[in-house]
């Protein structure tokens, strides 16, 4: 479906996002038009899904991210689905993955101080719906962080 | 924190949905003026809140049907080792994302893969052999999102 040429473009255009069309094309060994046709193909085709900004929620001043490793209580029919629910109304939750493994949930908890933490966790996470067991991963930093396919 | 207003979070709001919007179009859905939204994007940017743009793919059409999370203990200490697995681990191309953390585990990885055959060829290859790498556990992903958090 993909050819060499999409391929290029899209590693190219994953390591640098922001790079201008004509020196993506260049790097890609083709020309502007051909380069411009393709990605609007595979932007159209749904390939190419979104292109979204990248948020630096340290430097908005949410200096603290724990990683919190959730088992739910299963014997409930409905656990996933109210669980998730009512973890998307918390605002501190930038991400909601769920598993098949040892843990079931996880969230990402940003905060602004440990004292906030203390605060969201207390109020906003222990009362979650079927929580069995959980468990915290404290985020220290980001060795790699580009997402890119392997294309 | 104060140094932002609602218009900057919504600014920040619309970028992460589309991070190809000009700030003209941003400007219209708001009712601010341009010059104004490009102000508050160049603020945003010198302040390091906004790091440019990333690519979403679609994995599955892509050829990427598992992703997998794994929690990697080390098995030795100190500064050399965390150096040179670091340096290792960023290489692996199938591997997504490399956070490091306190806790149960040392390291976070994010890895995609064609299917579980090729999971396991990349976890005993390139993952169990990295420098210092002791207990590892893997929880495959079924669903994940990424909400807009407290913007």
């Amino acid at each position: 479906m993909l050819d060499d040429v999409d391929r290029r473009l899209l590693r190219y255009l994953q390591s640098d996002p922001d790079e201008p069309l004509s020196s993506l094309a260049e790097r890609a060994g083709t020309t502007l038009a051909v380069a411009s046709r393709r990605l609007s193909r595979m932007r159209e085709g749904g390939i190419i899904r979104a292109q979204e900004a990248v948020i630096d929620w340290a430097a908005l001043g949410y200096s603290v991210e724990v990683s919190l490793r959730i088992a739910l209580d299963k014997t409930e029919t409905n656990a996933f689905d109210q669980f998730e629910a009512e973890a998307r109304k918390v605002p501190e939750v930038i991400e909601l993955q769920t598993f098949l493994g040892r843990v079931d949930v996880r969230l990402s908890i940003i905060a602004r101080d440990m004292q906030h933490y203390q605060r969201i966790y207390r109020d906003k996470i222990l009362t979650l719906p079927f929580i069995a067991d959980i468990e915290a991963l404290m985020h220290v930093s980001r060795i790699k962080a580009n997402e890119a396919l392997p294309v | 924190m104060s140094d932002w207003d609602d218009t900057d979070f919504a600014i920040l709001r619309m970028l992460s949905q589309d991070g190809r919007q000009s700030s003209s179009a941003i400007a219209a859905e708001l009712g601010v003026s341009q010059p104004s939204v490009w102000r508050r994007i160049a603020r945003l940017t010198e302040a390091g809140v906004l790091r440019g743009t990333r690519i979403v793919l679609d994995k599955e059409r892509l050829g990427f049907g598992v992703t997998v999370f794994l929690g990697i203990k080390l098995a030795t200490k100190g500064r050399v080792s965390l150096d040179d697995f670091e340096r290792a681990v960023v290489s692996i191309p199938e591997v997504q994302t490399v956070e490091h953390v306190l806790g149960r585990y040392d390291y976070r990885l994010k890895v995609v893969a064609r299917d579980i055959a090729d999971f396991e060829r990349i976890l005993r290859r390139r993952v169990m052999t990295l420098p210092g790498a002791g207990d590892v556990e893997a929880n495959v992903l079924l669903s994940e999102e990424r909400l807009l958090g407290p913007l």
